[in-house]
C-alpha cells in the first residue's frame, strides 16, 4: 500500500446523503477478477446517461472535477454492500480521500486498508466547506494524517480521527496482511488451546 | 437470560464470543486479533485476496475452517442435460477462477455440479457448519444472517478475506452492543421480514452504524430458525456490524443431524457450551430500541434504501414532514427515482415482476409462504413471477413437497438456486423504468438492474402482488 501522509488538492462535492456501494459501482460490473480498471464504472449510472453520454448534470463531470483528488460526499458514504471494489473504484478514478460527517463500518475498513482515506469531519465542519465550495468550486483543501487536520479554503483547521492503527499503517506503508502473519506463533498457541469447531472436510 | 455463576461483571452475548476468540486483546494502539472459526468464499469478493496470496507466497492457513461456493454471478435458468449457461465469458472467467483457487490452495467448493451449491448465507446453516457461538465470517455484507444462531458473523472486505485466508484471524476494534427487544405475538399475514423492515424504518439506515444489534423478546422466540435468519440477515440495512440471537431449543434441534453438526458425545457438549451462551442478566448495552409485534403491519418500502419503509396500508411521507433538510433531499430524491407521489398508498401500484428468493426469502419455509398463497391463483397478466431457491437442497426439497408445481401452475418461473435478481449480475434483472416487488434486502437505485424499481416485501406480500398484479395486502386478498 501507498503511504498517505498529506494531501492538498480541489474537490469534487456530491452532497447526496446514504450513497451506497451499488451507486459507487453497480454490481455488474463486479465480474472482474482484477483491483484495476473499475475507475471507468464509477457513479457508472450516475455518471453516463441511457445512450452512454456524460450527463453534464453529473459533479464528476464537470469541468471543475478535473485533477480533484477529494470527493466531499454526504452523511453515511459507503452503505449497503462489503465490495472493496468501491474503493478500488475511487482510487482508480483518482480520488485519494472522501470528506464526510460519517461512514459506513464496512466501506471505512476497506477504504483504510487500500489507501483511501476516509475523513470526518463535524456537520459544521463539513456544512461550512460546502458553502466555500459552492462559492469558489476549484479552492482547495489540505488534509494532514499525521495531525489529524482538514484545512478549508477559509483557512480553518478542523480535527478528524483515523484509527491510531490504521493511522500508523497508512502513514508508513505498512500492510496490516504482513503486520498479522508476524503474529504466527500467537495463532498458532491459540489454535491448539481451542479445537476447531467445526471442519468442513 | 442467565447469570453466570462466577461474579464476574454480567456480559452480553457479543462480550462472550469475543473474549473467547481473542488471539491477542485490543489495546488503543492495535486492534484486536481475533480468531475466526469459519470463513465463507464466493466468486466475486475473492479472486483479488487469492491473487495477494499468489503474490506473498502464503498458503491458506485453515482449509478445513474454509468453505467456498458459488451463487452470485451464477445462472439460474433451467439446466438442460444437466448444465448450466453461465451469462458471458466474464462470469464464466469468475466461476473458472473460483474453481482454480479452491483447487491450488486446497478448500472445498460447492460449484454449479455439486448437489449442495447455493447461496453463501442458506447453505452454512442449511449443512450445519453454522453453529452457537462461533465467529463467521464473508466477503458479504449479508454474513449476519448466520448471527441467527447465536454466532458473531460480519461481512469484511476484500483485503480482510486476504488476512483471513493467510491467517485464520482479523484485525478488529470491539462493536458496541445495542439491544432490540421485540415482545408481542405477530398477527396473521405479518412475518419476520415485516419485523426487520419495521425496526430497519425505526433506526434509519446508518442508525446502528459500529453496533452489534441483538434481538430478543418474546416475539423473536416464538420465531423458528428461518424467520431468525431474515431477521439477522437485515441487520446490515441499519448499519449495524452484525445483527445476533441467543441460542436456544428452537436452534439446537435445528442443527441436529445436519451434515456437519456434531454428533455422539461431541454433540451433548456442544450443547452444554451452548446453552451458556446467552446474555446475562443485567449485561449493559450502549443504546437499546422497543417494537410491538402485535401492533405491526405487513411492511413495504417505498423508496431507495431500506429504511424507507411502511406499512403496506400506509401512505408515503411527505419529503416536507422530514426532520432534517438531508432527509428530505434524500426523501425528494427517492420518491422521483421510485415514480411516487407524497402521501399516496402503494396498493394498487402496478408491477412488472415478483421475485422471491436471495438469502433473506429464499428457504423453504419462505418457499411454503409463497406457495400457500398461490395455490390455486393465477400469476396476473403482464406480470413475470420468479420463484429461486436458496439452494440446490432447497429446490429438491421444495419439489417433494411439490411447491414447483403450485408455483408453475400459478404461472411462475421455477429456477435454479442462486442470488439472481437480488443482485442482477447473472442476467436475472429488470429493465429500466420497470418495477418489482421482492423478498430481497435491497432497494438501492438500480440494484435488481439498471433503472429498475424495487419494493421490499415479505414472500406473502411479494405472492399476492404477483397474483393481483399490483402491489396488494394479503391479509385482504380475495
Ligand atoms: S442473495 Fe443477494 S444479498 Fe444475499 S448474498 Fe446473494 S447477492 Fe448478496
Amino acid at each position: 500500500m501507498k503511504p498517505f501522509t498529506s494531501l492538498t488538492s480541489s474537490c469534487v462535492v456530491l452532497p447526496a446523503a446514504n450513497v451506497d456501494t451499488d451507486q459507487i459501482i453497480p454490481a455488474r460490473f463486479l465480474k472482474t477478477v482484477e483491483r484495476r480498471g473499475l475507475g471507468a464504472h464509477l457513479f457508472a449510472d450516475w455518471r453516463v446517461d441511457e445512450q452512454g453520454q456524460p450527463r453534464s448534470d453529473f459533479p464528476l463531470n464537470s469541468p471543475s472535477a478535473v485533477g480533484a483528488e477529494i470527493l466531499v460526499a454526504g452523511h453515511n458514504f459507503g452503505c449497503g454492500s462489503s465490495r472493496e471494489h468501491a474503493p478500488w473504484a475511487l482510487l482508480d478514478f483518482g480520488f485519494r480521500a472522501v470528506i464526510s460527517t460519517g461512514f459506513a463500518d464496512i466501506f471505512r475498513n476497506n477504504a483504510l486498508k487500500t489507501g483511501l482515506l476516509p475523513v470526518a469531519l463535524s456537520a459544521a465542519a463539513h456544512g461550512g466547506l460546502l458553502d466555500q465550495l459552492a462559492a469558489s468550486p476549484r479552492a482547495r483543501v489540505a488534509i494532514d494524517l499525521e495531525s489529524q487536520t482538514a484545512t478549508l479554503p477559509d483557512g480553518t483547521s478542523h480535527g478528524f480521527k483515523v484509527d491510531p492503527f490504521a493511522r500508523h499503517c497508512l502513514l508508513n506503508g505498512v500492510d496490516e496482511l504482513g503486520f498479522l502473519l508476524k503474529e504466527d506463533a500467537a495463532i498458532a498457541t491459540y489454535e491448539s488451546a481451542h479445537p476447531a469447531r467445526v471442519s468442513t472436510r | 437470560m442467565t447469570r453466570s455463576a462466577n461474579m464476574s461483571p454480567p456480559e452480553t452475548l457479543v462480550d462472550k464470543i469475543w473474549s473467547s476468540h481473542l488471539v491477542r486483546p485490543e489495546t488503543e494502539s492495535t486492534p484486536a486479533v481475533l480468531y475466526v472459526d469459519l470463513h465463507l468464499v464466493h466468486e466475486v469478493t475473492s479472486p483479488q485476496a487469492f491473487a495477494e496470496l499468489r503474490t506473498r507466497d502464503v498458503r491458506v492457513r485453515r482449509p478445513d475452517l474454509t468453505l467456498a461456493t458459488m451463487d452470485h454471478s451464477t445462472p439460474t435458468t433451467p439446466r438442460s442435460n444437466g448444465h448450466l449457461q453461465v451469462l458471458d465469458t466474464q462470469a464464466s472467467t469468475q466461476l473458472k477462477q473460483l474453481e482454480t483457487n479452491c483447487d491450488e490452495f486446497g478448500i472445498k467448493l460447492f460449484g454449479l455440479d455439486d448437489s449442495r451449491q447455493g447461496i453463501v448465507h442458506v447453505i452454512g446453516p442449511e449443512q450445519g457448519l453454522t453453529q452457537p457461538g462461533m465467529t463467521i465470517v464473508c466477503g458479504d455484507s449479508h454474513t449476519s444472517t448466520h448471527g441467527a444462531f447465536g454466532a458473531l458473523a460480519f461481512g469484511i472486505g476484500t483485503s480482510e478475506v486476504s488476512h483471513v485466508l493467510a491467517t485464520q484471524t482479523l484485525l478488529q476494534r470491539k462493536p458496541r452492543n445495542m439491544l432490540v427487544q421485540v415482545d408481542g405475538t405477530l398477527p396473521s399475514g405479518v412475518t419476520a421480514k415485516d419485523i426487520i423492515l419495521a425496526v430497519i424504518a425505526k433506526i434509519g439506515i446508518g442508525g446502528a452504524t459500529g453496533h452489534v444489534l441483538e434481538y430478543s423478546g418474546s416475539a423473536i422466540r416464538s420465531l423458528g430458525m428461518e424467520e431468525r435468519m431474515t431477521i439477522c440477515n437485515m441487520s446490515i440495512e441499519a448499519g449495524a456490524r452484525a445483527g445476533l440471537i441467543a441460542p436456544d431449543d428452537t436452534t439446537f434441534e435445528y442443527i441436529a443431524g445436519r451434515p456437519f453438526a456434531p454428533t455422539g458425545a461431541d454433540w451433548d457438549a456442544a450443547v452444554a457450551r451452548w446453552k451458556t451462551l446467552a446474555s446475562d442478566e443485567g449485561a449493559s448495552y450502549d443504546r437499546s430500541v422497543q417494537l410491538d409485534a402485535a401492533s405491526l403491519a405487513p411492511m413495504i418500502t417505498f423508496g431507495t434504501n431500506p429504511s424507507m419503509a411502511i406499512p403496506i396500508d400506509g401512505r408515503v411521507p411527505h419529503p416536507t414532514d422530514a426532520d432534517t433538510s438531508a432527509e428530505r433531499v434524500d426523501l425528494d430524491k427517492a420518491l422521483r427515482y421510485m415514480a411516487l407521489e407524497p402521501g399516496q398508498s402503494l396498493l394498487g401500484r402496478t408491477v412488472d415482476v415478483v421475485f422471491v428468493g436471495s438469502c433473506t426469502n429464499s428457504r423453504i419455509s419462505d418457499l411454503r409462504e409463497a406457495a400457500a398463497v398461490m395455490r390455486g391463483r393465477h400469476v396476473a397478466d403482464g406480470v413475470r413471477m420468479l420463484v429461486v431457491p436458496g439452494s440446490r437442497n432447497v429446490k429438491r426439497a421444495a419439489e417433494a413437497e411439490g411447491l414447483d408445481r403450485i408455483f408453475m401452475e400459478a404461472g411462475a418461473e421455477w429456477r435454479e438456486a442462486g442470488c439472481s435478481m437480488c443482485i442482477a449480475m447473472n442476467g436475472d434483472q429488470l429493465a429500466p423504468g420497470q418495477s418489482a416487488v421482492s423478498t430481497s434486502n435491497r432497494n438501492f437505485e438500480g440494484r435488481q438492474g439498471k433503472g429498475g424499481r424495487t419494493f421490499l416485501a415479505s414472500p406473502l406480500t411479494a405472492a399476492a402482488t404477483a397474483v393481483a398484479g399490483a402491489i396488494a395486502d394479503v391479509r385482504t386478498l380475495s
